[in-house]
């Protein structure tokens, strides 16, 4: 084996291990097995409820559109907060984390009094007929709320490393603006825009405390599937909560997975426009 | 270094001694959410009576939150000596896992609720929609707050309230009953997960022109809003609210607290405990103290969960359960 630089290559490892099967694999291990009381006939019923399904294309499609526009909008302000220097520009670097340091239930509350018919938004929505709070809109709105700093933090270090003179050369070799952001910028963006994506839909899809003051909680209308689960348990129904817990999770992991292969992919064809 | 380790043993033993020597008495009572001022009172109360009685200081701690979530923290291992929740489903639950007896509500008088509650309306100012009885609930461009029944134990009351109306009227059935809550639950723009919140988006966000509530919540709502703001209608039927408290058997006799819980849910059913009941919306069992609160609870005709419905396992079977009734209503679709 080559010499690194710091010894302990074994003892870190395993701590490593142990770590993530203490704070990651033992929870989702109890959780399945939790899961398994349910037995296959119960999951599946449970899950071609229209109920569920319903509740489950609200969270997880809510929270792919949010990821997308929060991945858009990300982009942008991560670029002006990198690229520009104005005043202010350090309050509004410190604001884009607020989202983060907000516990989440007051998240939820400071958007249903913004967004409610009597709120100071809400009340210039109403006449045109735009409806924001206690309905899938206002579901929508929660999560892009909770996912926007994802994408710009992950997005700023490599934007800063970004140097200048590539755009510059792309510009002297002739190319046109929307080559040089198309064909050089966003190949060597695109798997870091990929993480913010990834990490912002993560959040979105499980969150409960800020989304569901805002939610209606109407089934098959605004009820999201957290909420499902929490009425299983309402219900002292520990292996339904469960096994929507499982189905919730194994939605996510193939969204992941599903990220993780645009990400190689996108590593690749980086590789091939540099 | 071994200075240190002396000072630390000698404070340690100086405060378990302590500990021994003054006879502290610590009670941890698991409650509902609309309970914090309630038991504020009672603990006080309490404690300066069994001070008195006996020279030992009591401390009741209290936890506060959704009926069934306490119920389940309870069953995990919250260590309650005293439980005081919404319905008697959620001490069933606990009973069922073996922590206190399943006759628990036949060793307290009165079904062991030594309060109760009814379900009435919260109308806005001045009821500009004329809101009287259940009837008028369903009647065009109204908008009726009640939060999910499937989350919320106070929910389960207001169902069960407007089936029994439906069910108690000249030619009440059934079908008929189903096909009112049906139509009730058309007008209801959003299901909260609480009865707090469900309080909060009718009184906070202006949505809807009745909130169905628990009498004692609608009289805090109004007391802290004002009576300009809301005003309760009390229906002409309605159900007799009954949320229970017990003791917790294998948790008392784990810390030794069974004599103290006990005078404690005793203390409940007390002139003075009657009195700080009704002083904080909840009627009162005690016929005298409910007559000197009677301009407080206007008369109105009740029904008990047990005269029409059974026994909570039963409802929560037929009305609540996945795929029972509420479910087949079909809300929002």
């Amino acid at each position: 084996m080559r010499r690194r630089v710091l010894p302990g290559f074994g003892l870190s490892l395993g701590y490593a291990l142990v770590y993530v099967g203490l704070i990651v694999l033992l929870p989702l291990a109890a959780l399945a097995w939790k899961a398994t009381g349910i037995g296959f006939h119960g999951l599946l019923h449970l899950l071609a409820a229209p109920r569920t399904l319903a509740a489950l294309r609200l969270s997880v499609g809510g929270a792919v559109i949010a990821a997308l526009i929060n991945a858009v909008v990300g982009l942008l302000v991560g670029w002006v907060l990198v690229r520009y220097r104005f005043p202010g520009r350090r309050l509004f670097d410190a604001l884009v984390d607020l989202p983060f340091a907000l516990p989440t239930a007051v998240a939820g509350i400071a958007l249903t009094t913004l967004y409610a018919p009597n709120g100071w938004v809400g009340k210039w929505l109403e006449p045109l007929g735009i409806k924001v709070a206690y309905t899938p809109l206002g579901v929508f709105v929660a999560m892009v709320f909770v996912g926007f700093p994802f994408v710009v933090r992950t997005l700023q270090p490599v934007l800063s490393s970004m140097e200048r003179d590539v755009e510059e050369a792309a510009e002297s070799l002739g190319a046109q603006r929307w080559q040089t952001f198309f064909r050089v910028i966003l190949p060597m963006l695109a798997p870091t825009l990929l993480t913010g994506f990834a990490l912002a839909l993560a959040r979105a899809v499980g969150e409960y405390g800020s989304v569901i003051f805002i939610a209606g909680n109407i089934p098959m209308r605004s009820e999201i599937a957290p909420l499902l689960i929490v009425q299983k348990l309402e219900q002292f129904d520990y292996a339904g909560a469960a096994a929507l817990g499982v189905a919730m999770l194994s939605l996510s992991l193939v969204l992941l997975v599903l990220v993780a292969v645009l990400q190689r992919w996108s590593n690749r064809w980086a590789e091939r426009t540099a | 270094m071994k200075k240190t380790i002396l000072v630390l043993l000698v404070a340690i033993g100086t405060m378990v001694s302590a500990a021994v020597g003054a006879k502290d008495v610590s009670l941890l009572n698991v409650s509902y959410d609309p309970t914090r001022e309630l038991y504020k009172q009672i603990n006080n109360a309490f404690a300066a009576q069994w001070k008195a009685q006996h020279g030992d200081s009591v401390t009741v701690q209290m936890s506060h939150g959704g009926s069934g979530k306490q119920a389940r923290s309870v069953v995990e291992g919250l260590p309650a000596d005293v439980v005081t929740l919404a319905l008697a489903y959620d001490i069933d639950a606990i009973a069922d896992r073996g922590l206190l007896a399943k006759d628990w509500q036949k060793r307290l008088p009165d079904n062991a609720t030594p309060y109760t509650s009814t379900i009435v309306f919260l109308v806005r100012k001045g009821n500009p929609k004329g809101i009287k009885d259940w009837a008028d609930l369903v009647r065009p461009g109204v908008q009726v707050v009640t939060p999910n029944p499937k989350s919320s134990g106070g929910a389960r009351w207001n169902f069960l309230a407007a089936w029994g109306y439906a069910l108690k009227q000249p030619g009440g059935s059934e079908d008929k009953a189903r096909a009112y809550v049906k139509e009730l639950y058309k007008h209801v723009p959003v299901l909260d997960t609480g009865a707090r919140s469900a309080t909060n988006t009718f009184a906070q966000r202006g949505i809807g022109d009745v909130l169905i509530a628990w009498e004692n919540e609608a009289l805090l709502a109004q007391r802290q809003l004002g009576a300009d703001a809301v005003q309760i209608v009390v229906p002409s039927i309605t159900i007799l609210a009954e949320p229970p408290v017990a003791v917790v058997d294998s948790n008392v006799d784990k810390h030794g607290t069974r004599s103290v819980a006990q005078a404690y849910v005793q203390f409940l059913y007390s002139p003075q405990g009657q009195e700080i009941a009704a002083k904080n919306f909840y009627r009162p069992r005690s016929a005298e103290v409910a007559a000197r609160y009677a301009s407080q609870f206007p008369a109105t005709h009740t029904f008990t969960l047990a005269e029409l419905f059974g026994d909570w396992r039963q409802v929560q079977a037929k009305f609540f359960a996945d795929g029972a009734i509420f479910d087949q209503l079909g809300v929002g679709s």
